[in-house]
C-alpha cells in the first residue's frame, strides 16, 4: 500500500503561488529525496506536509496510509506518525527537554489509547537514544534548543525522531550546518530508522547528506514542480552539473 | 481560512474563571457611603479601643485632602466611594466562632469549592490558615500549635484587643497613614486582615496562609495585614484571593506591612485571583493594594513572589526598604492579563544600608486585550555603600491585541552602587506553536508548557503547594492561549 501519496498539489504563501502541481507517491520502507535549488519549494513542501498554517492549499490531494492528510490538524498528523525535523528548530525557553519530549510522547499515546508512559520506562530509553545521538546526558534538563549550536539543535531533532518513532520522516534540510562528525551521527540516526515500516523523505540542496543515507528515489524540485525523478545517480549528476541543466532540459 | 493569530486568540477565550460562584448567606452589610460615622460604626462593630478609632479618624482627615493617582498606565471610570459600603460580615458570625467547628458549613463549603478545604486542610497539610470573608476573619487553622511555638498568627482585629501593644507599635509603621490615596483609605475603613508576630529566635513551624474572600454585593475589602519576624526568625507566609462573579466593579484596596528586625526572614507569596471581568471588561476587581517590607535589623531578608492573575485593575507595587545594613529585598513576580484586564505593577527597591542587596525579576503576559506595565523603582541612598540590585523585567505577548510597557526609574546617591538591567520582549510565536504542535502536542499544553517556561524563575520561588497551584491557575487563565 502506499504510505503517501501527493497529487497535483498546489499551495500559496502570501499570496504567492510556490506549488504549482506535485504528485510523489511514497511506500513504506522508501527513502526519497528531494532536491532542487534555493527557492524551488523544497520547504513548503515540508510544512504543508506537516501542516502548518501560513500555507493555504489551493489544489490537490494529500493522503496519508489512506487519510485524507490536509483534513487532519497538524498535531494529529504528528500523532498519526508525520514528522517534521526543522530547518531552524525554534527555542523554547525554561521548558525543559526532558519536558517537552515527554509531552509529545504522551500526546502519542493518548492518541493510541495507551496510558501514560511510566516514569522510569521514559528516563530509561531517553537515556539510550541521547546515546545513540551522541549527546550529554544534560541535554535533558536544558530548555527546548535553548542556547543550542545549529548542529546540537538539529541532533536535537534526530533525538526526538528516534523517541516519537513516526511512520513517516520528513527532514527539512537536516544537513545544513553540520560539520562531518554531527552529520555523521545525524545519518546514523536516520539510518537506524530504516525499517520496511517507514519512508522518509529527505529535502536537501546537497548531495552530501545522500553519501549517508542512501535514498531509493531522488526528484528535483523546481518551481513549484518535480521536474525530473531517478535513482541515487540523479544526484550525482545534480552535484556535477548544479542545477541549470535542467532548465536547458 | 482563519489565522494563526485568530486561533491564538480563540484559544485564550475560553479561559473561564473558576471561582466566580456567590455564596447565599444572610449578611450585615452597612448602607453605601464613606463618613465619619462609617469609621465610627466600623471601629464600634470591632469593639475597638479609643486609639484605633483616633488613628483611623487621623488616617480620614489625610485621605480626604488627598486625590486619586493619575499617574499609572491604567484607563478606568472614577472610583464612586459613596456607592461603596464598606462593612459586611455573614450574620452567623455574630458572635464570633470559637473553633472551627462552630463556623457557618455553608461557609466551609465554600472554601471547599475553592479548594481550601479548612477541615481536611487541618489535618493533612501543613499549613495553617486565617479565612477572611468580606470584612471579617470566620476562621483561624492550628492556633494552638502555632502558640506553643510562641508564634501569634490570629485576624488583626483580635491583635487589637489581645496585643495591643504589638500592633501599636508596628501598625503604620512601614506604610503610614498618609503614604498614599489608597493607603490612607485603607487606614480609615479597614476590617480585617491577619496578624503575624514570630518571637525572637523562631523558625515558625509551618507555613501561613490567609484566604480572602469577597462575596457580597457593592462591598469594598479593605483588608489590613502586619507581620512582625522578630530577631533572627523565619516565616513563609501566603495569601491567595477570590471574588464571585459580577457585573459591576468591586474595590479591594489593602495594606499590607512586613517589619524584619535583625536577622530575621520573611517570605511572603501572593497567588491573586481576584475576578478579572469578562472578556468584554465587564466587571471585575478593582485592586489598588500597598504592599511594603521594611528590613529594619542588619542582615534581615524580605522575599515577595506574586502571581497575578485576576483583577480588572492592578495597581500594586511590593515594595522593600533596605535599611539594615547586609539586609536583602527580592521581588519575584508573574502578572497575566488577558480580555480587558489592566495591570501596572512592579517594586520599589530602597537601599539605605550598606552593603544592602535587592533582585528583581518581573515576568508579565499579555493576552487579548491585556495592558501591562512594569513599574520599578531602584533607589541608592547616599549612606548605602556598596549597594547591588539586579532588575530582570520580561514581557510575553500572545496575540496582536495586547500590549506590554516597562517604566524602570533610578535614582543613585552612591558611587559604588552596581545596578544591572535586563529586558526583554518577546512574542509567542507562531514557530514555538508550530513546533509543539508538530510534535503531536496540543495547542492548549503547548500554550501552558511555553507559559510555564516563561515563568519558571518566578514559580521556583514559591512554597511547593503554590508553586503547583499558580502553574494550573496560569493554565486555566491562558486555556487555549496559543492556538
Amino acid at each position: 500500500m502506499n504510505m503517501l501519496e501527493i497529487r497535483n498539489l498546489h499551495a500559496r504563501v502570501e499570496g504567492k503561488d510556490i506549488l504549482k502541481g506535485i504528485d510523489l507517491t511514497i511506500r513504506a520502507g522508501e527513502v526519497h529525496a528531494i532536491m532542487g535549488p534555493n527557492g524551488s519549494g523544497k520547504s513548503t513542501l515540508s510544512n504543508v506536509l506537516a501542516g502548518r498554517e501560513d500555507y493555504e492549499i489551493t489544489e490537490g490531494r494529500v493522503t496519508f496510509e489512506g487519510k485524507d492528510l490536509l483534513a487532519l490538524p497538524p498535531e494529529t498528523r504528528a500523532c498519526e506518525g508525520v514528522f517534521l525535523s526543522f530547518q531552524y528548530p525554534v527555542e523554547i525557553p525554561g521548558v525543559s527537554n526532558m519536558v517537552f519530549l515527554k509531552a509529545a510522547i504522551n500526546a502519542r499515546r493518548k492518541h493510541q489509547g495507551l496510558p501514560e508512559i511510566e516514569a522510569v520506562d521514559f528516563l530509561a530509553w531517553v537515556k539510550d537514544r541521547v546515546k545513540k545521538m551522541h549527546m550529554d546526558i544534560k541535554v535533558l534538563q536544558r530548555g527546548v534548543n535553548e542556547g543550542f549550536s545549529g548542529g546540537e539543535k538539529k541532533r536535537n531533532e534526530i533525538l526526538q525522531m528516534l523517541l516519537l518513532e513516526p511512520r513517516l520522516m520528513i527532514l527539512d534540510e537536516t544537513d545544513s550546518g553540520l560539520d562531518i562528525d554531527a552529520l555523521k551521527i545525524v545519518a546514523e540516526g536516520i539510518n537506524t530508522m530504516r525499517s520496511p515500516e517507514r519512508a522518509t523523505l529527505l529535502v536537501t540542496h546537497y548531495q552530501r547528506l545522500l553519501d549517508y543515507v542512501k535514498p531509493d528515489f531522488v526528484h528535483v524540485l523546481a518551481g513549484g514542480r518535480i521536474v525530473k525523478s531517478g535513482g541515487p545517480e540523479l544526484a550525482q549528476e545534480l552535484e556535477a552539473r548544479g542545477y541549470g541543466w535542467l532548465d536547458a532540459a | 481560512m482563519s489565522t494563526p493569530a485568530q486561533n491564538i486568540q480563540d484559544l485564550v477565550r475560553k479561559g473561564e474563571y473558576r471561582a466566580g460562584f456567590v455564596t447565599d448567606v444572610a449578611a450585615d452589610t452597612v448602607p453605601p457611603g464613606l463618613s465619619e460615622d462609617t469609621i465610627r460604626f466600623i471601629s464600634a462593630k470591632k469593639n475597638e479601643p479609643q486609639w484605633l478609632l483616633d488613628w483611623r479618624l487621623k488616617a480620614f482627615a489625610r485621605f480626604q485632602k488627598m486625590t486619586e493617582p493619575v499617574w499609572a498606565h491604567l484607563h478606568y471610570p472614577p472610583i464612586d466611594l459613596q456607592s461603596i459600603s464598606y462593612y459586611s460580615q455573614p450574620k452567623s458570625m455574630k458572635d464570633g466562632p470559637k473553633s472551627l467547628d462552630e463556623v457557618d458549613p455553608q461557609l466551609l463549603e465554600t472554601y471547599k469549592k475553592l479548594g481550601i478545604p479548612l477541615k481536611e486542610q487541618e489535618m493533612l497539610a501543613g499549613v495553617a490558615v486565617d479565612v477572611v470573608f468580606d470584612s471579617v476573619s470566620v476562621a483561624t487553622t492550628f492556633k494552638q500549635k502555632l502558640k506553643d511555638a510562641g508564634v501569634i498568627f490570629c485576624p488583626i482585629s483580635e491583635a487589637v484587643r489581645e496585643y495591643p501593644e504589638l500592633v501599636q507599635k508596628y501598625l503604620g509603621s512601614v506604610v503610614p497613614q498618609g503614604d498614599n490615596y489608597y493607603a490612607a483609605l485603607n487606614s480609615a475603613v479597614f476590617t480585617d486582615g491577619s496578624f503575624v508576630y514570630i518571637p525572637k529566635g523562631v523558625r515558625c513551624p509551618m507555613e501561613l496562609s490567609t484566604y480572602f474572600r469577597i462575596n457580597e454585593r457593592n462591598t469594598g475589602q479593605f483588608e489590613r495585614t502586619l507581620i512582625i519576624a522578630d530577631e533572627g526568625s523565619h516565616v513563609s507566609y501566603l495569601e491567595g484571593c477570590t471574588a464571585p462573579q459580577r457585573d459591576e466593579n468591586q474595590l479591594h484596596a489593602a495594606v499590607v506591612e512586613l517589619v524584619a528586625l535583625d536577622d530575621a526572614q520573611i517570605k511572603y507569596s501572593t497567588v491573586q485571583n481576584w475576578y478579572p471581568g469578562d472578556e468584554n471588561g465587564k466587571g471585575g476587581i478593582y485592586n489598588f493594594v500597598t504592599k511594603r517590607g521594611d528590613c529594619r535589623g542588619k542582615r534581615s531578608k524580605i522575599s515577595w513572589t506574586q502571581v497575578e492573575t485576576g483583577s480588572a485593575i492592578t495597581w500594586k507595587y511590593p515594595s522593600c526598604i533596605l535599611r539594615g545594613d547586609d539586609s536583602v529585598g527580592e521581588f519575584y513576580s508573574v502578572a497575566v492579563t488577558h480580555h480587558r484586564q489592566q495591570a501596572d505593577t512592579g517594586t520599589k527597591m530602597i537601599h539605605i544600608g550598606r552593603n544592602t542587596r535587592s533582585t528583581i525579576v518581573s515576568k508579565g503576559i499579555s493576552a487579548g486585550h491585556g495592558q501591562q506595565s512594569y513599574r520599578g523603582l531602584v533607589r541608592v541612598q547616599q549612606s548605602a555603600e556598596n549597594a547591588r540590585n539586579h532588575t530582570q523585567c520580561d514581557s510575553l505577548l500572545i496575540g496582536d491585541a495586547c500590549g506590554a510597557h516597562t517604566f524602570p526609574y533610578t535614582e543613585v546617591r552612591n558611587p559604588t552602587a552596581h545596578l544591572e538591567h535586563e529586558a526583554t520582549t518577546s512574542k509567542i510565536g507562531e514557530d514555538q506553536l508550530f513546533y509543539c504542535l508538530s510534535r503531536g502536542i496540543s495547542a492548549e499544553d503547548a500554550v501552558s508548557m511555553i507559559v510555564n517556561g516563561f515563568c519558571k524563575q518566578v514559580f521556583k520561588e514559591l512554597p511547593m503547594e503554590f508553586a503547583v497551584e499558580a502553574q494550573k491557575l496560569l493554565s486555566v487563565t491562558l486555556e487555549g492561549a496559543v492556538g
